[in-house]
This record gives C-alpha cells, sequence and structure tokens, in this order.
C-alpha cells in the first residue's frame, strides 16, 4: 500500500488551461475519460489503486479456489467455480481500466509477481475449513461490497465502468457466502461450531480490508479531492459493521468484539480496534500465506507460458495462411 | 520465452435484439477468434448479450473526448436543430 509507482514523474508544472479544464470537470462531479490530461499523481494513484485492486481479485481466486476439489456437493461445487470464474472476471475488468492509464498488462503482472504492487491483506489468510467459503462470501465480499459501492462513482471513468459491471456481480457472491453459512448453522453440532470458528478468524481481517484509521491515512484527503475515493476507510468501517450486526443474530453466531455494543447517541455501533502492527506485518509481506500466494501465482504464470507462446505462434501461422493458398498479389494496395 | 503482449481488442455487446452494440470493455486475445470467446467468457457470463462484435484497438480512429474540441463546434450553434427552439401555441395538438 505504500508501493511507489516508477512512473509517477513529479509534475511539473502543468499547463494551467488543461489543469483548470481538468478541475472543472471534477467540480461539476463528471468523469474524467484516458485520453484526457490528468496530473500526473493523479494518474499514478490511479495505477496504484485500480491495480492494487485488479490484483487482489486475481489473487483473491487462490483462498477459495483449494476448496473447490472438496467440495461437499455438485450444487456446492457449481456455485464456487462460478464464484472463482467471476473473480477472475473482476480482475480482467480492471486490468483493463488500468491499462487506459497507459500502463501495459505485462508490466501490472510483472509489479504483482515482484511485489511491487500489493494486493488486498485478507488474501493472506489461509481457509482451514470448508466454512470459510461461507465467511469470505459474507464478511470479505460484504467488505468489499462496502468500500466497492461508492467506487461505482468515482472520478475515473474506465474504473468506475469496471465497478458497476463487478457490484453487479458481487451481490451473488455475499449471498450465496450467507447461505452457505446458514445451511451449516443449521446442521450438526460440529458444523454450528465449524461456522462460529470460521467468523472467529475472519471478523478482524475483514476489518482491516477497509484500510488503517484515517488519521493514519495520508493519501486518503487528496484521493478524495480528486473523486478518486468517495468515504474515508473510518466511514466504511463503520458502514460495515453496522450492516453486518444484524446479519450475524440472523445467522446466531457471535463477533468476536467485547466492545462491540449500539450506541444511540451516535446511531452506530462502536466496536474495538483490529490490531494494526498485524495489518502492518501483513502488508509487509509477513502474514500467514504472502509467499504461498506469491509462489502459486508465478507458477501458473510460468506454467502458462507454452499456452501464450502456441497461442501467438498458432494466431501468426493462420494470419499468414491465405498467402500460402492463394496467388501472392504483389501489388501493393490493391483492393476490391 | 516471452510471447509478448497479445493485442489489444474493444469488445461491443449487443444486449438484446432491436439494441446497438455498445462498447463494454476491452481484453488482450492472440487473433480475433480467440477475442471472441474471451469477450463471451469475460463480459457475457450472465447472458448480457446476443451479439459480439470485438475489434483491434489500434485499428479504432478517435476523436479528441475533450468536449472543448473544435470537431464539436460547428454543432454548438446550431440551437435551431432543436425541437425546442420553435414556440408554437400551447393548444395546438400533435406537435
Amino acid at each position: 500500500m505504500t508501493a511507489v509507482d516508477t512512473d509517477a514523474g513529479p509534475d511539473t508544472g502543468p499547463d494551467p488551461a488543461l489543469l483548470a479544464q481538468f478541475e472543472r470537470v471534477l467540480a461539476r462531479s463528471d468523469r474524467i475519460e484516458p485520453r484526457d490530461w490528468m496530473p500526473e499523481r493523479y494518474r499514478a494513484t490511479l495505477v496504484r489503486q485500480v491495480a492494487q485492486h485488479a490484483h487482489s481479485e486475481i489473487i483473491g481466486m487462490q483462498p477459495e479456489g483449494s476448496w473447490l476439489t472438496r467440495a461437499p456437493s455438485l450444487r456446492r461445487k457449481a456455485i464456487l467455480l462460478a464464484k472463482v470464474q467471476d473473480e477472475a472476471g473482476h480482475g480482467l475488468y480492471l486490468y483493463s481500466a488500468c491499462e487506459t492509464l497507459g500502463v501495459s498488462r505485462e508490466e501490472l503482472t510483472l509489479r504483482l509477481l515482484e511485489g511491487r504492487q500489493k494486493y488486498s491483506s485478507i488474501f493472506n489468510y489461509p481457509t482451514l475449513s470448508y466454512a470459510d467459503v461461507g465467511t469470505i462470501g459474507w464478511l470479505v465480499d460484504g467488505a468489499a461490497i462496502c468500500n466497492q459501492v461508492p467506487l461505482c462513482r468515482t472520478s475515473y471513468g474506465p474504473y468506475g465502468r469496471a465497478m458497476v459491471r463487478i457490484c453487479k456481480e458481487e451481490s451473488f457472491h455475499q449471498r450465496q457466502g450467507f447461505e452457505l453459512l446458514m445451511t451449516m448453522r443449521s446442521g450438526t453440532e460440529a458444523q454450528r461450531a465449524m461456522v462460529q470458528e470460521s467468523v472467529d478468524r475472519f471478523w478482524w481481517p475483514s476489518l482491516m480490508m477497509f484500510g488503517p484509521p484515517d488519521a493514519e491515512s495520508p493519501n486518503t484527503a487528496q484521493s478524495m479531492a480528486w473523486g478518486i475515493k468517495r468515504n474515508t476507510n473510518d466511514e466504511l468501517r463503520q458502514r460495515f459493521v453496522d450492516m453486518t450486526v444484524p446479519q450475524a443474530q440472523a445467522l446466531g453466531v457471535t463477533l468476536p468484539d467485547p466492545d462491540l455494543r449500539w450506541n444511540e447517541e451516535r446511531g452506530h455501533h462502536d466496536f474495538g480496534q483490529p490490531d494494526w502492527e498485524e495489518l502492518a506485518q501483513v502488508v509487509r509481506g509477513n502474514g500467514p500465506c504472502n509467499a504461498q500466494r506469491l509462489a502459486h501465482r508465478q507458477r501458473a504464470h510460468d506454467d502458462g507460458a507454452w499456452v501464450r507462446e502456441a497461442a501467438t505462434a498458432f494466431a501468426a501461422r493462420r494470419s499468414g495462411e491465405p498467402s500460402l493458398s492463394v496467388e501472392p498479389v504483389e501489388t501493393p494496395g490493391a483492393d476490391r | 520465452m516471452s510471447a509478448g503482449e497479445w493485442p489489444l481488442y474493444e469488445v461491443f455487446v449487443r444486449g438484446k435484439r432491436g439494441l446497438n452494440h455498445v462498447h463494454v470493455g476491452s481484453l488482450h486475445a492472440a487473433d480475433d477468434e480467440m477475442a471472441v470467446h474471451h469477450a463471451r467468457d469475460v463480459y457475457t457470463r450472465r447472458n448480457e448479450g446476443v451479439s459480439i462484435w470485438v475489434v483491434r484497438a489500434d485499428a479504432i480512429t478517435a476523436s479528441s473526448p475533450d468536449e472543448k474540441d473544435p470537431l464539436f463546434a460547428p454543432a454548438g450553434d446550431k440551437v435551431y436543430r432543436h425541437p425546442t427552439f420553435y414556440s408554437v401555441p400551447d393548444d395546438v395538438p400533435h406537435l
């Protein structure tokens, strides 16, 4: 999250007319589009945020993907496959949006593999039981929705359009997770305990998904001024807690926070602080699964190399085919 | 080693019969046929379309999106092209 983009050059006194036009567009809550002039820092901030978001979708396939071969029924397996496929799709929407800012896909992949760009800290936690598939859908995708719905109105057009598509699909993810947990809660004592144990492990990391507290998030103010972010980390975290408490009651699970209670005066829930040192450690690469996630992504990339090469060779051969099968035409520009 | 980056394609989907194809995003593919297959998988997983167009991004010629672009200036002062330019009596039907 502190990654510095190498293409983020310093602002060298932009043309005042261009800057004024850029700010007029933002002032009327209109969208910036790819070929508009934009300040280098705006571009760099977006590249960092959109790339991190794209990487999160791609790495996010792994925790649940590991349960694909062990799903308890064909129904659950088909659902999980569809969900993991969606995550891949979300990554692709976001990589496309990021590429409109002038970064190539290869470069983005490389930055992830070399650890120069981050992905969400949540995916560095392991999925130890099948209940985790449900908890990830309910809590992790629920937190993601909180984060992402306001981003549909982000000031950069391609990013906002990608978020609209993603949000439509995320609600399936959250609901399937909730339904899975409901089903397990109506099961055996062991299954009910498995749900509670899973929620206990994922609650705090889910709260960390919104990033550090506002006081320690120095980029938030600028991102909000530019309309890239629409809410602060703490606002979104509060929204998530308020939204989740009644859902937890419906499920009959306890959220593992002794300080969690309704505050009549504020009209919101009070809640405890996550262990911010743990978040810092996970972001720095010292979470339970950081090395495993990146190694797996690297392996998938390497194992896919022959496919990319074969497809390229096939395309090249096919595009050459007409000249092999028909008489070569020497006249340049001969058209019909 | 590296096969290089596949070309970029822009994807257009017709949501249903009677509607235009609309730009939905972009993707990389080795060739046109693969671009159509990828477009189906990436952009129409939930019956979002009945027809897909893909076109190499480098084959598109675009105006500048800046609305101050002189390209669009000729339309700016021709208000008489809009029906609201004309005042007609309120009580004349079907106008």
